[in-house]
């Protein structure tokens, strides 16, 4: 099977699962008492901005395996992940406003975690701006290998700072010290759409990569 | 190493020598930063908002433009007659080639600064020297690091399409995290709050420099090899 087919078919369960991740959210999972049905977006949104954060450490290991070792497949996964975590954080970034909308009263708000990710998608923007303003692949492959890892390394500190300046968003509720403070069946959910998140990150990245492949021009 | 800082500094005189022969970019700059504080000064409502509770912002945004835009000049100079092969034939290091181009770059936004700084407290009347000693600190912690990745990605964007653009685009995030210390530092400073408020934003600070002129120094060989 080639890799493009390949891709094509993770994809494919990865849609019917998530397909499953929505009836599941919609049908079997409780209510949250206070926010009601639009909680239910929690499901897409968390997830996908795991995807887009996966995408960005990707690219950014990749940058560095590229710059080490110069082989021209690292820098394909890069652009191909760039890509994939692009779609990604506009997932995310358009699911949380309407969210935020009945919840916050407010469709946006400069916390921490908002300021972050919108951070986030504008260096997928500019990294992939720049892959297009070179034509020489090599000179390309290593210009974004240097804002690959650059990007990486500078999201700490944008949380970090944003974080000492004001946040507001909800405070993390599974990955935190202490147990996860929600009920079974909505962690099942969420850990469910997590897998199918990342499960479609694969597929998209594995087709992105072989159109790559075939075009040379990625 | 004795070397390596010798060499620098013979890259970063070159680049000083050569801006002060022509002095276009430095007079450029500093008009430019003149004016945007007068831009700054007017585009507000005097009654409604009062120019100590604008007055950090005002400065930052100025000083951020003002540097965005003379990182442009350092490897735009090197373009003509390919002088930048010139400087990668000689025989010194990437490392020191990068090094004088960010103590250039350092210098120039420092004279810019400086005069920036002397204008915004003549037109805006707030009270700089009771706090000059950590407001300088400040405007050397924030710059420093910025600077270093203004230096490395300028010196990938001259030779790409649209570079005046490109540069912006990808800088900007780089700024964030320096421009929300040092705003907050400087308004803490204003209002005459202790320093010890503000220690944290100092450690941040700090360690943005470290990080990113390290990671750039690093990187740097990567954008000029052929």
């Amino acid at each position: 099977m080639t890799l493009l087919r390949r891709g094509r078919l993770i994809t494919g369960i990865a849609l019917l699962l998530l397909g499953g991740v929505y009836v599941r959210a919609l049908v079997f999972t409780p209510e949250e008492r206070l926010q009601g049905l639009a909680q239910k977006i929690y499901y897409v949104h968390v997830p996908s901005a795991w995807s887009a954060m996966l995408a960005m450490g990707m690219v950014g290991l990749a940058s560095i395996l590229f710059l080490f070792l110069k082989d021209m497949r690292y820098d394909r996964f890069a652009s191909a992940s760039a890509e994939v975590g692009t779609a990604f954080s506009l997932v995310m970034l358009t699911t949380g406003p309407l969210w935020a909308r009945p919840i916050w009263g407010t469709w946006w708000t400069w916390d921490a975690r908002l300021t972050l990710t919108l951070m986030m998608f504008f260096m997928f923007i500019g990294y992939q701006v720049l892959r297009g303003a070179v034509a020489d692949p090599g000179l390309r492959a290593r210009y974004a290998a240097v804002v690959g890892i650059c990007g990486l390394v500078l999201l700490p500190f944008i949380h970090l700072s944003v974080y000492l300046f004001r946040t507001l968003h909800p405070m993390p509720i599974v990955l935190k010290p202490s147990k996860p403070s929600l009920p079974g069946s909505m962690l099942e959910t969420l850990l469910l759409s997590f897998g199918v998140f990342t499960l479609l990150y694969v597929g998209f990245v594995i087709q992105r990569y072989a159109i790559g492949e075939h075009t040379h021009d990625a | 190493m004795g070397e390596l800082v010798r060499h620098a500094w013979l890259v970063a005189r070159k680049d000083l020598h050569l801006e002060f022969r022509s002095r276009t970019a430095i007079t450029s700059a500093l008009v430019f930063t003149a004016l945007v504080l007068v831009v700054f000064e007017h585009g507000r409502d005097p009654t409604a908002v009062s120019t100590i509770d604008l007055a950090p912002s005002i400065l930052w945004v100025t000083f951020s433009f003002a540097g965005m835009l003379t990182l442009n000049r350092a490897f735009n100079a090197e373009l003509e007659n390919q002088a930048l092969d010139g400087l990668l034939l000689a025989p010194i290091s990437r490392t020191s080639l990068f090094l004088g181009k960010l103590v250039a770059n350092l210098a120039f936004v420092a004279v810019v600064q400086v005069t920036g700084l002397l204008l915004f407290t003549l037109f805006f009347n707030v009270p700089v020297w009771t706090v000059w000693a950590p407001l300088v600190t400040v405007m050397i912690l924030a710059t420093t690091g910025f600077i270093a990745v203004g230096t490395l990605f300028s010196a990938m964007v001259v030779r790409t399409r649209f570079a005046e653009l490109m540069l912006p685009v990808l800088l900007l995030p780089f700024l964030l995290p320096p421009l929300i210390a040092a705003v907050e530092v400087t308004a803490k400073l204003f209002a005459g709050r202790p320093l010890s408020e503000v220690a944290g934003w100092f450690r941040l600070l700090a360690a943005y420099d470290v990080a990113f002129v390290t990671l750039a120094t690093l990187l740097f060989p990567a954008t000029v090899t052929e």
